[in-house]
C-alpha cells in the first residue's frame, strides 16, 4: 500500500451532486480483467462526444486539469454500484484525493483501499471549493486537515485504522492474514 | 438481557474480533458469492501473494453481468458478441478451476443472476453474513441475513481469510403500516421509500424493513424491497425471517435437512428485533396510501406516483441537468408518455412472481407497434418454470423477446442495450445516465407497470389491466 500524507494540488471541480459510479466509469468498460488503463475512460460519457472527441467544456478536459491531484465533487459522490473500477479510474487519471460534503459508503471503502483519499468537509468549505475551481489546496492526513488558499483550515473525519494504514503503508490483507489463528478458532467454535 | 435489533444479533454472532477505537471488527463471512466482473483482479491478488481460497465450501460463483442472454450465443451457435465479455467469462472459468471454487457456469442448469440463485439454491439463509462484489447483495437481507456489497479488494480479503474488516454501521428502521392496495407492488413500495428518504438517506446505516406491509409480502417481494436498499445509500437491508421465509427455504436444495433443519429453525426463530430494542433512526411509511410509482429522473430518488407530475425546482442546475437528459419538462405528466423499450428482468424483478404479474397484463394482448420488449428471467430455473407454466408463451405470443437468464439490459454489459434518447420502462434498479446504454432514458417501475407500457406503448397505470 502506498503511503499518503500530504497532497497539495490545484483542484478540478465536477459540481454535480449524487454522481454515481456509473458516471465515474460506465459499465461497458468493466469487462476488463485488470486494474490498469481505466483513467482515459473516467467520466467517459460526460467527457467525450458521440465521436469520442473530448468535450472542451468538461472540467477534466480543460488544460488546467492536467496534473491536478484533487477532485472536488458535489454532495453524495460515488453512490450506486460497488465497482472498484471507479477509484481505479480516478487514480489512473491522476487524482489522489476526492473532496465532497458526503461520500457514499462503498466508494469510500474502495477508495481507502487504493490510496485515493476520500475527504468529507463541512458545507461551508465544500461550497467554497465548488465555487473556486483550480484553487490550490493542501490536504494533510496526519492532522486531518484541508487548508484553503485563503488560509482557512477545515478538518475531516476518517476511520482510524484506514488512516493508520495510509500513513504507514500497511496493507489490510496483510493485517487480516495475521489474524488467521483467531479466525480458525472462530471457525472451530462455530462449526 | 438487553433488547437487540435483528442487525445487532447477526453482527455480534460474527465478530471474530470486536471493533476498538483503533481497529474495525474482524467480521466472519458465511457465504461469499462471486461473479465475473468484480472478481478477476481479486484472484490475481491471491496469485501474487501465493494465497488459497480459505473456505471453498462458503464460496459460490456464477456469471451474470457480462454474460449473454441470447440463446444463440449461449448455445455457441454464434460467437459471444462482446469479445471482452467473452474473455471475462473465460477468466472466471479459469480462476474457479485453478482455485477450486464451485462455479454455476454458462451451461449450468442452476446458473442465473447471483442474487437470484443464492436464495433459489438455499445458500442464502437467515442469520448468515453474505457478501458479493456487487451492491445489490442487499437482496439476501430479505431472509434475515446481513448481506452487503463489497469492492474487489475486499473480495480478495474474503477469498483469502473468509473475513472483512468492518466498522459497525448504524441502524435505520423503516416502519410500514397498512396494506399495499391491489395492483401496487413491492417495487412501488421500495421506490416510495427511496423517494422519501433520498438516495443518501440510508448512508452509514443498515435498514430493517418492518410492519404489516412487509410481513404480507412473499419472499420474492421482500427480495425486491431489500435489493434496492443501496439505492437509498444503505449497504444492507434486512427483514426478520418468519413462516414465509421458512416455507420458501424448505423447498431449496441447499437448506439444512432433517434434524439440521429443526435445529436451524430454533436459531432462526430468534432472529427478530426484540421489543424495546433501539434503532439509531426510524422512518414511517403508510403502504395503504401508495400508488404505482415510476421514476422520472437520473437517480432512483427522483420518483413519482404514476398520476403525478414532474416537480418544478427552478434554480437547481443538477435537477435541470437530469430533466434535460430525460427530455422532460417541469410540471409534465408522465402518464401517456410514449416509450420505445420495455425491460422486464434484473435482480430486482426477474423472479417467477414478477413474470407471472407481467404475464397477467400480456395475456391475450400484443406489444404495441414500435416497442421492443425484452423479458429476461432471473435464473435458468425460473426460465424453466416460466416455460412450464406457459408464461414464456404468453410473452412470445405478445411479441416480446424471451431470453436466457442474466443481468442483461439492467447494466447493458452484454450488448443488451437501450438506444440513445429512447425511453425504457424498466423493472431494474437504476435509472442513472447511460445505465442501460449511452443516452438511454430509464424509467424504473414494477413488472405490472412495465408490461402495461409495453401493450399500450405509453406509460399507463397497470391497474387498468389487472
Amino acid at each position: 500500500m502506498q503511503v499518503i500524507n500530504i497532497i497539495e494540488s490545484k483542484t478540478v471541480v465536477v459540481p454535480f451532486s449524487d454522481i454515481d459510479t456509473d458516471q465515474i466509469i460506465p459499465a461497458r468498460f468493466l469487462t476488463t480483467t485488470t486494474k490498469e488503463g481505466l483513467g482515459k475512460n473516467a467520466f467517459a460519457d460526460w467527457r467525450y462526444d458521440a465521436l469520442g472527441n473530448p468535450k472542451a467544456d468538461f472540467a477534466l478536459n480543460q488544460p488546467a486539469a492536467k496534473g491536478c491531484e484533487i477532485l472536488v465533487a458535489g454532495r453524495n459522490f460515488g453512490c450506486g454500484s460497488s465497482r472498484e473500477h471507479a477509484p481505479w479510474s480516478l487514480l489512473d487519471f491522476g487524482f489522489r484525493a476526492v473532496i465532497s460534503s458526503e461520500i457514499a459508503d462503498i466508494f469510500r471503502n474502495n477508495s481507502l483501499k487504493n490510496a485515493l483519499l476520500p475527504v468529507t468537509v463541512d458545507d461551508t468549505t465544500h461550497l467554497w471549493l465548488l465555487g473556486n475551481p483550480g484553487a490550490k489546496v493542501r490536504i494533510e492526513l496526519s492532522s486531518n486537515t484541508v487548508t484553503l488558499p485563503n488560509g482557512k483550515v477545515a478538518t475531516f473525519p476518517i476511520e482510524a485504522f484506514a488512516r493508520y494504514c495510509l500513513l504507514n503503508g500497511v496493507d489490510e490483507l496483510g493485517f487480516l492474514t495475521k489474524q488467521i489463528d483467531q479466525i480458525a478458532q472462530y471457525e472451530q467454535s462455530h462449526a | 438481557m438487553t433488547p437487540k435489533t435483528l442487525f445487532e444479533k447477526v453482527w455480534e454472532q460474527h465478530e471474530v474480533v470486536p471493533e476498538s477505537v483503533d481497529t474495525p471488527a474482524v467480521l466472519y463471512i458465511d457465504l461469499h458469492l462471486v461473479h465475473e466482473v468484480t472478481s478477476p483482479q481479486a484472484f490475481s491478488t491471491l496469485r501474487e501473494h501465493g494465497l488459497k481460497v480459505r473456505r471453498l465450501d462458503r464460496t459460490l460463483a456464477t456469471m451474470d453481468h457480462s454474460t449473454p442472454t441470447d440463446p444463440e450465443e449461449i448455445a455457441g451457435r454464434v460467437p459471444i458478441r462482446v469479445a471482452s465479455a467473452a474473455a471475462q467469462i473465460k477468466q472466471l472459468e479459469k480462476n474457479c478451476q485453478e482455485f477450486g471454487v464451485e462455479l454455476l457456469g454458462l451451461h449450468s442448469k442452476d446458473r442465473g443472476i447471483v442474487h437470484i440463485i443464492g436464495p433459489e439454491q438455499g445458500a442464502t439463509q437467515p442469520g448468515k453474513t453474505i457478501v458479493c462484489g456487487d451492491s445489490h447483495t442487499a437482496t439476501h437481507g430479505a431472509f434475515g441475513a446481513l448481506a452487503f456489497g463489497i469492492g474487489t479488494t475486499e473480495v480478495g480479503h474474503v477469498l483469502a481469510t473468509q473475513c472483512l474488516l468492518q466498522r459497525r454501521p448504524k441502524t435505520l428502521a423503516i416502519n410500514t403500516s397498512g396494506k399495499l392496495p391491489a395492483g401496487v407492488t413491492a417495487k412501488d413500495l421500495i421506490l416510495a421509500i427511496v423517494g422519501k428518504i433520498g438516495v443518501s438517506g440510508g448512508t452509514g446505516h443498515v435498514m430493517e424493513y418492518r410492519g404489516p406491509a412487509i410481513e404480507a409480502l412473499s419472499m420474492d417481494g421482500r427480495m425486491t424491497v431489500c435489493n434496492m436498499s443501496i439505492e437509498a445509500g444503505a449497504r444492507a437491508g434486512m427483514i426478520a425471517p418468519d413462516a414465509t421465509t421458512f416455507e420458501y427455504l424448505n423447498k431449496t436444495p441447499r437448506a439444512p435437512k432433517g434434524n439440521a433443519w429443526d435445529r436451524a429453525l430454533v436459531r432462526w426463530n430468534k432472529l427478530h428485533t426484540d421489543v424495546g430494542a433501539k434503532f439509531d433512526r426510524e422512518v414511517d411509511i403508510d403502504a395503504a396510501s401508495l400508488e404505482p410509482m415510476i421514476t422520472y429522473g437520473t437517480h432512483p430518488g427522483m420518483v413519482l406516483p404514476l398520476s403525478g407530475r414532474v416537480p418544478e425546482q427552478p434554480n437547481d442546475p443538477v435537477f435541470q441537468k437530469a430533466l434535460d437528459y430525460m427530455g422532460l419538462l417541469p410540471g409534465e405528466a408522465l402518464r401517456d408518455k410514449p416509450v420505445q423499450v420495455v425491460f422486464i428482468g434484473s435482480c430486482t424483478n426477474a423472479r417467477l412472481s414478477d413474470l407471472e404479474l407481467a404475464a397477467q397484463v400480456f395475456r391475450g394482448r400484443k406489444v404495441a407497434p414500435g416497442v421492443r420488449v425484452l423479458v429476461v428471467p432471473g435464473s435458468q430455473q425460473i426460465k424453466r418454470e416460466a416455460e412450464a407454466l406457459g408464461l414464456a408463451k404468453v410473452f412470445i405470443d405478445a411479441g416480446a423477446e424471451w431470453r436466457e437468464s442474466g443481468c442483461s439490459m439492467c447494466i447493458g454489459m452484454n450488448g443488451d442495450t437501450v438506444g440513445k434518447g429512447q425511453y425504457s420502462v424498466s423493472t431494474s434498479n437504476r435509472n442513472f445516465e447511460g445505465r442501460q446504454g449511452q443516452g438511454a432514458r430509464t424509467l424504473l417501475a414494477s413488472p405490472a407497470t412495465a408490461a402495461a407500457a409495453a401493450v399500450r406503448g405509453r406509460i399507463t397505470d397497470p391497474r387498468e389491466f389487472l
